[in-house]
């Protein structure tokens, strides 16, 4: 059944994207572009993500378990170290250089783009890179 | 600053729908959704594999269900630069699976449960975003 659910959740995340224009990177640029001609709409799609998941996930947090597995599975790092600070600034750069974080990344490979694929390539590159040095 | 092609109705329904894939995946499969996590640990880890594939193909499948029901051709518009790709794409990559999070990850259900990392991390990417884009605006 969870199988089931990651497929159906993957289908509703990826819907959202589209819906919402993040998976353009134009619009994505648009809302990084706060000192010029700014598009705010981007915002409102956060606002939207945390205003479900905010209240859901505090009221089923001290369940005993999920529905279709054995026991929720929580972060529990809490450091606030260089890993997280320069992680986000390089990942802060290259968002705002293309316009593509790695959901909408991997949802628009659908539209059979090359810019899109090479992205993606890329950006599993660094994932394994950062993998293997860390 | 001026406000430019702001549609916010759109961009509330696609995050609503966001939210709700974030708390049904925790709700069923006990899971944070991070999209970052999800396809670094498909490349690197065999924990729950299958799930975390899944759900990459969830998210291909998105688009096509999306154009069958609306009748609808999404457009987008992307750089065509192999150099700035690349490196955008590596930049990424890196950045995200080193900070443990992306947009989703950190931004969504990181600030859903009050994490102070995650608080941190999304407004140290969100203000390098704008200020990448500052810098290629200038240049």
């Amino acid at each position: 059944m969870n199988k089931i659910v990651s497929l159906f959740c993957g289908i509703i995340f990826g819907i959202g994207l589209v819906i919402s224009e993040m998976i353009n990177p134009a619009k994505v640029l648009g809302f990084l572009n706060l000192f010029g001609e700014w598009d705010p709409s981007l915002a409102f799609v956060m606002i939207g993500a945390l205003i479900i998941s905010t209240p859901l996930f505090h009221l089923f947090k001290n369940k005993e378990k999920p529905l279709f597995s054995l026991n929720f599975s929580i972060p529990k790092n809490k450091e606030i170290d260089k890993k997280l600070i320069i992680g986000s600034v390089f990942f802060g750069t290259g968002w705002g250089l293309i316009g593509l974080c790695p959901g909408p990344a991997i949802t628009s490979i659908a539209l059979l783009n090359a810019s899109s694929a090479i992205f993606v390539v890329s950006m599993f590159i660094g994932f394994y890179i950062a993998s293997k040095t860390n | 600053m001026n406000i430019i092609n702001f549609t916010p109705l759109s961009a509330l329904t696609g995050g609503l729908l966001i939210g709700l894939s974030v708390i049904l995946f925790f709700i069923l499969n006990g899971r944070m959704v991070g999209i970052s996590g999800i396809a670094s640990d498909f490349l690197i880890s065999k924990d729950n594999r299958i799930d975390n594939l899944l759900f990459l193909i969830g998210l291909i499948l998105g688009p096509s269900i999306y154009t069958f029901f609306s009748g609808q051709e999404i457009e987008i518009s992307i750089s065509n630069s192999l150099f700035l790709l690349i490196g955008g794409g590596v930049l990424v990559g890196f950045g995200t699976r080193l900070s443990s999070g992306c947009t989703s990850g950190h931004g969504i259900s990181g600030i859903s449960r009050f994490s102070l990392r995650s608080i941190i991390a999304t407004i140290t990417f969100m203000i390098v975003g704008i200020l990448t884009v500052l810098v290629t605006n200038i240049l």
